[in-house]
Parts: structure tokens; sequence; C-alpha cells
């Protein structure tokens, strides 16, 4: 009984299919509107994607930012030199020879040409003690050298040279009455320290004339765990007025706002661009079982029943759209994966490079999307065919 | 005229596929208003910023400050009509996400130098007498329901009192208008003495000096005198045109306006193949009628006429809603929504006009190749067909 259902079935099915290339144009019509929607959709989310994934590559959970009470970015924070040093030697910082594993930081913003327009963006330099690298772990020189300690040198994340106008090894730039050369690339697992350019936190307090204050201390700890007694030693310490985050969910909340706005932009784009979609697979499945009623009732003469009809009429539409999810996701990935770009993060009020992110899971949503838009294109054809009158339309020309 | 009721006949003779045919448009149509409003949004700015106007911030970058002491010195400059400052606060309104803007200007020259914002004569003599009053935009008001006389307690992120208190309170002295649709009113304006006062006197700096010129024409040569007033000085100065300002800006967060054409462009094409693909298949089952009617004496230029008037009902049908249904329901709604990223939202009348060229140009299009065919039908091959 069952395999018998199955054998009709298929029988059915493979007749479709092979009827398709009869009904070129209005198949084609299919794919290209699921693929379109296929790219469009996965092309916007790969940007929240992207920007998510710049933010939180490199952020750890066992790094702790210590900020000004009161202040939710380092823009608007402020520390004295006294405070940032008991920060330092507070109980949880990583220890090694050379010192506690925290590096005391000033940010700030300077103008520097985007390479594809020409025109002035902020581009954050952060000013850092020489322990950054070990707060970092993932940081690492790719090309030239690291600052020295006392000199005007800075070294630049890979992705803002790739954005910003001038900034080579061996080049030299002006920010206001300094001159800075570029010594060095580094790179950081495409996370956010990519955006930055460093330098000695020392040159440049006096150069933006902050006197002897930070803004940030970045303390690598023990573990993951050793986190809340840091934060409780600090937070109970009368010295100190001080605001203690995890690295990783500070820079969550950074991308939330910009990742927000991307992600209700894209469904709004996804659904309005789907349900167009829906009415093209609908038309060209309610043609599809016009065009075949006289061999639809012929079939179901010879003793082929109605489910048969509705998974053939459904398989073809699964089939169409399907092939439209795949090429849509195919030719996203090819042209939008890895595209790099830079905007505004609100935050800080400076550039944020990142590069757009094709990511499995967004593929997989993508083809679930188109299948889901076959689903409903050829559900009601389906049952429409299954209704037709044996009679009716056997006379039908 | 007289083809109105063959053109609605054919409309319904597969009431289902013209259905769904328009619904497509209609769905492209409303994505076109809403993809524009947010290009829009992006780089209004650009088009309503004073012509007259420059800004002067930080040669290194608009969040170092300026002395409080250039005022004078750029008033001076032959072509300079009036001077006021600004400077950014950045608080914080119960909650971070309830972001707006907040900013400390100079209460007897900012409202002249900004006539785009309209405020009630009233309103302003309140703001003048009160040191710790505040205006604040329609849209600020209508998002929390502040009233004038409300208190509004904002907790600083930068200005800490020297007693260590963040808290500073605002009296609602008055609510201004937008002079134009496009007009930003998402933000606070407070007085810069009471800022000043509260940090104890001592401030001496401002964000950015706002000026405004006679001539729009010597722009250029102005902002390089007044940059010139300050050339090695501690604290050198970039002045630009308030356009070009709002352009960097824009251009800072990124090419919004490339993403959103390319966008467009993609739902367009794969409109018109899949409406185009449907007016085919229309024509094509009506091909022994076209004859017929070829028989009867209509004439080449009638049968493409004819074919392509239904496609045109379907697009400018599916289009008109869609732009319709857009500005009245879409993008209110989504303004509401997305106000706090994006306070200017709305459709412009420019790309409404757009909209409609498109609707027409998206309709002809899609039918032309079916029109062509149906004109080109030779009447004998055609009836044999059956």
């Amino acid at each position: 009984m069952a395999s018998n259902w199955f054998s009709q079935v298929a029988a059915v099915t493979a007749v479709n299919l092979r009827t398709v290339p009869q009904r070129r144009g209005s198949s084609l019509a299919t794919i290209v509107g699921v693929a379109g929607v296929v790219i469009v959709s996965i092309a916007v989310f790969s940007i929240a994607e992207g920007v998510r994934h710049t933010l939180s590559a490199s952020a750890a959970s066992d790094t702790a930012v210590v900020l000004r009470s009161g202040s939710d970015s380092e823009m608007m924070s402020g520390l004295q030199r006294d405070a940032t040093r008991i920060i330092a030697e507070a109980p949880g910082v990583r220890r090694s020879p050379a010192g506690p594993a925290a590096s005391a930081e000033l940010y700030v913003i300077v103008d520097l040409p985007k390479r594809s327009t020409g025109t002035d963006a902020n581009v954050p330099l952060r000013g850092v003690q020489p322990a950054a690298f070990d707060v970092r772990d993932q940081v690492r020189i790719v090309e030239g050298r690291r600052f020295e300690p006392g000199r005007n040198e800075v070294v630049v994340g890979r992705a803002a040279a790739s954005q910003f106008a001038g900034l080579d090894v061996g080049n030299h730039l002006r920010w206001g009455e300094n001159e800075w050369t570029v010594v060095g690339i580094f790179e950081a697992n495409g996370g956010l320290p990519e955006s930055e350019i460093w330098c000695d936190v020392g040159v440049l307090q006096p150069a933006y004339r902050r006197g002897s204050t930070f803004q940030s201390v970045y303390a690598k700890l023990d573990s993951p765990a050793a986190f809340t007694a840091f934060k409780d030693a600090l937070t109970s310490d009368p010295r100190l007025d001080v605001k203690v985050v995890r690295e990783d969910e500070y820079y969550a909340a950074q991308s939330r706002a910009l990742t927000g706005l991307i992600r209700i932009i894209g469904a709004f784009i996804t659904v309005l661009m789907g349900a167009g979609a829906v009415f093209a697979a609908l038309n060209t499945m309610y043609a599809a079982v016009a065009a075949r009623a006289r061999e639809i009732a012929t079939l179901r003469a010879l003793g082929f029943r109605a489910g048969p009809v509705v998974v053939s009429v459904l398989a073809e539409s699964l089939l169409l759209a399907l092939a439209g999810g795949v090429i849509g996701a195919g030719v996203a990935w090819l042209a939008f994966d890895g595209f790099q770009t830079s905007t505004l993060n609100w935050s800080t009020f400076s550039q944020l490079s990142f590069s757009f992110a094709v990511t499995p899971p967004l593929i997989a949503l993508g083809v679930v999307c188109s299948l889901l838009m076959g689903l409903i294109g050829g559900l009601f054809p389906a049952i429409r065919a299954a209704r037709l009158p044996v009679a009716t339309a056997l006379r039908e020309l | 005229m007289k083809f109105l009721p063959l053109i609605w006949s054919n409309l319904k003779r597969k009431k289902v596929r013209t259905i769904f045919t328009v619904l497509s448009v209609f769905v492209s149509f409303l994505l076109f208003g809403f993809l524009v409003a947010v290009d829009n949004a992006f780089t209004s700015g650009v088009d309503v910023a004073g012509a007259d106007r420059l800004l002067v911030i930080h040669k290194v970058s608009l969040i170092q400050p300026l002395p409080a002491t250039y005022g004078p010195r750029i008033k001076a400059v032959p072509g300079v009509e009036a001077v006021t400052f600004a400077n950014w606060f950045g608080g914080i309104y119960q909650d971070p996400k309830n972001f707006f803007g907040q900013m400390a200007v100079d209460k007897d020259t900012f409202l002249d130098l900004y006539p785009e914002y309209v405020l009630p004569a009233e309103q302003k003599k309140a703001w003048l007498a009160d040191r710790a009053g505040a205006i604040i935009g329609r849209q600020l008001a209508d998002r929390f329901g502040f009233k004038v006389g409300d208190r509004i307690p904002i907790q600083a992120t930068i200005y800490r009192k020297p007693d260590g208190s963040n808290l500073w309170e605002f009296n609602v002295s008055g609510i201004y208008d937008g002079a134009e649709k496009a007009t930003d009113t998402s933000g606070l304006y407070f007085r810069y003495d009471y800022l000043n006062e509260g940090m104890g006197g001592r401030l001496g700096f401002v964000g950015w000096y706002v000026v405004r010129i006679a001539d729009p024409a010597r722009a250029a040569d102005l902002s390089k005198r007044i940059d010139g007033l300050f050339a090695n000085s501690p604290a050198e100065t970039k002045t630009n045109t308030e356009k070009a300002f709002a352009q960097s800006f824009a251009n800072q967060v990124g090419n919004i306006g490339a993403i959103v054409r390319w966008v467009l462009t993609a739902v367009f094409l794969i409109m018109l193949v899949v409406t185009g693909n449907t007016m085919a298949q229309a024509v094509r089952e009506r091909t022994n009628e076209l004859a017929v009617l070829k028989t009867l004496g209509f004439s080449r230029g009638k049968v493409l006429g004819l074919v392509l008037a239904e496609s045109l009902a379907i697009a400018v049908l599916g289009g008109g809603l869609g732009l319709l249904l857009a500005i009245g329901v879409f993008i209110p709604a989504l303004g509401k929504a997305l106000r706090s990223f994006l306070p200017v939202f709305f459709l412009p009348t420019g790309a409404l006009l757009t909209g409609v060229a498109l609707i027409l140009l998206f309709g002809t299009a899609a039918g032309l190749l079916p029109a062509a065919q149906a004109m080109r039908l030779r009447i004998v091959d055609a009836l044999r067909r059956v």
C-alpha cells in the first residue's frame, strides 16, 4: 500500500519534472526571483555579521576593561595615573616577570582620508603601554616592527591600513604639531584592534595635552572566573570610582546598536522581496497546473490519488526554489564574502573597519528561506491540482 | 478610451494571476519607498545644511575642543556676519538606549544662526530668563512626552561636576519645530553658561564654532582666512561649509546611497523578469484572440497599445498602491521604530516623482517584448494554431 503510494508519487513527479523545460520562461522567472531574494538578504545580513565578527573576534572574557564609572565608552572615560597603578596591582591580574598584564590607555581620533572616497574619516588612535601586546595576545606584527617607547612611532591595524590613505610602513604622518612614522602593521584575528592605530601612550598624552590622565585600563586576568574577584576588589576600593566590564561584553554592547539597525532593515527587505518572489512562484505553479490540467485529470481517471498529485506539484516548486536558493547563496558568497569596508562606530565616534561575512549559518538561512518560498508558492496550486474535477478537466481543450 | 472595457476584461481573464502580478509590483514599490527613505535619512543633512554657514572644528579631529577665546577673533574677520558655538554634552536620559543629542550652546546667538529651528517668542524669552532652561525638538518632545515646564534629568558621561555628581537637570523652556520636513528636531539644546557654572566656571573651551557669512560664494576664501588666524597655534582649526561637513559625515557612515541603489536595481530587474514573464504568458494564451482582433481590422499600433496598456495598468495599480502605502503607513511606522537611529525618516517629494516615473517605465518595459510579439503576429499563422 505504502510502496504503491510512493511509486505513484515518484511516477507523477518524474513526469512533472520532465515537462519543466516546456515552461522554461516561467520556471526561469521563479529561479531568478528566488535567487535575487537570497542574494540581497544574504548581502545585507552579512554586513551585520561582519560587524559583529569584528567586534567579537578578538574580545576575550578573561580580559577586563576598566573605565570611569558612568561612562559607556572609552571616549567619555577618564582615569588618573594613580588609579591605573592601583588597577594593575589588583588581584586576578595575570603577572609575568615583566610585570602585570595591564595596559593603561588613551583613545583619541585623528582625521585620515578614506582610500575609496578621499574624504576625511575619524580614525581611532590608541595610546598603549607595552603590556598591551600581552593583554591582547592575538595581536601580531606582520610587517615592520613594534613602536619604540618614547618615540613618535605608530603601528597600524591591517584593516585600517587598507581603508585609509597613507598608512604604509615607512610613511610619515602629521597630526597637530607632531610628526609620526608608521613602523609596522599588525593583525588581530580580524578583530577590532585591526581598525586602530597604536602608539606609545607616554608620547600621546603630551601630544594631546592630556597631562597624566588615561581613559581605560585593559587587564588580562588569570582566568575568566577571576573576573568577579577583580571587579569586586576595584569597585569596593574607596580610592577608585570605576566601572569594570568584560571585554567581550563591552564590545558586544557596542555592536548591538549598529547590527540591530542593519538587521531591522535587512529583515524588512527580505520579507518584502520574499513576498514578491512568492507571488512569482505562485504564478508559475498555477500556470504549470493549468497547462497540465488534462494530464492531471487523465492520471486521476487512471486511478492515481490526490496525494501524489499534490506532492508532485510541491516537489516541482520546491526544486525550482532550491535551485534559486543555491544559486543565490553561491553568488552572494562569491560576490560579498570578505568585501572590506568601514563605517562609523557610534559608541566611539570613530571608524570601524570590517569585511562582509557570508557565514555558513547565513547560507543555510538563505536556502531555508528559498525552500519556504517554494513551499508557499507551490502549496495552493498543488491543492488546486488535486481538486480539479476530472470530467471537466478532461473535456477542456 | 473606448478600449478600456477590453483592457479591463483582459485583466480579469485570469484574476489570480493578475492579482499576484499586481501584488509583486506593489511589493517592489513599497520597498522602493522604504529604501529611498533610508538613503534620505543618512543624506538629508547634506541637503538642508545652510549654504551660508561654516563650521570651525579642531584640525586634528572634531572631538578636540577649541579655546573659548576664538569667537571674537573669528567675528572680526571681514565677511563674517555672526558667530556662535556649541559643545557636545553626551549624557544619558534614564537608559543608554534612549539616545538623543544634547548640546550646550550660546543662548544669545544660537537661534540667530539656526533660523530653521522655529521657537515661539515667549518660549524664547523663557529660555533666556532661565539659566537651567533647555529647548527641545518636536520629535524629542513627542518621543518621551516632554512638555514645557518639565524637568529632564540627564546623567553626564563626560561632564562630571566638581562635587562628583553626574546629575544635570534641565527645565524645558520651549519646544522648537523644524522649518522644513527634513529639519532634525530630535535634539536638546541648553545654555553653555549653565554648563560652565556647573563645572565650576572654568571650562574655557567649546566644541566647535558656527559662522554665518554674508556671501556663500566666498566660503572657501573665508575658511582659509579663519584657519590662517590660528595657524601654528596649539589648537589649529579646520573650517568648512556645513554642507561639506555633513557630506563627509555621511561618507563616514558608508556609501549608503550606493548600497540602496544596488539593492533597488536588483529588485527591479528581478521584478521586470517576473512581470515580463507573466505578461508574455498572458499574450501567448491569447494568440487566437489577438489574431481575431487583427482580422477585425485592428492596426498593428492598436494591438501593441492594447498589450502595453494592460501591463501599464498592472504597474500603475501595483506601484501606485505600493507608493501610497509606503508614504501613508510603512514609513511613518518604521520611522517610529528607527527614530533613535535615524531621526529624519520620510520620503522626499523628488523621490516620489522618481517613483511615479519608475512605475511608467516599469510598466512599459515589462510589456514591451510581449506587445511587440503581438504586434508582429501574422493572422494566418496565429489562427492556424490551436
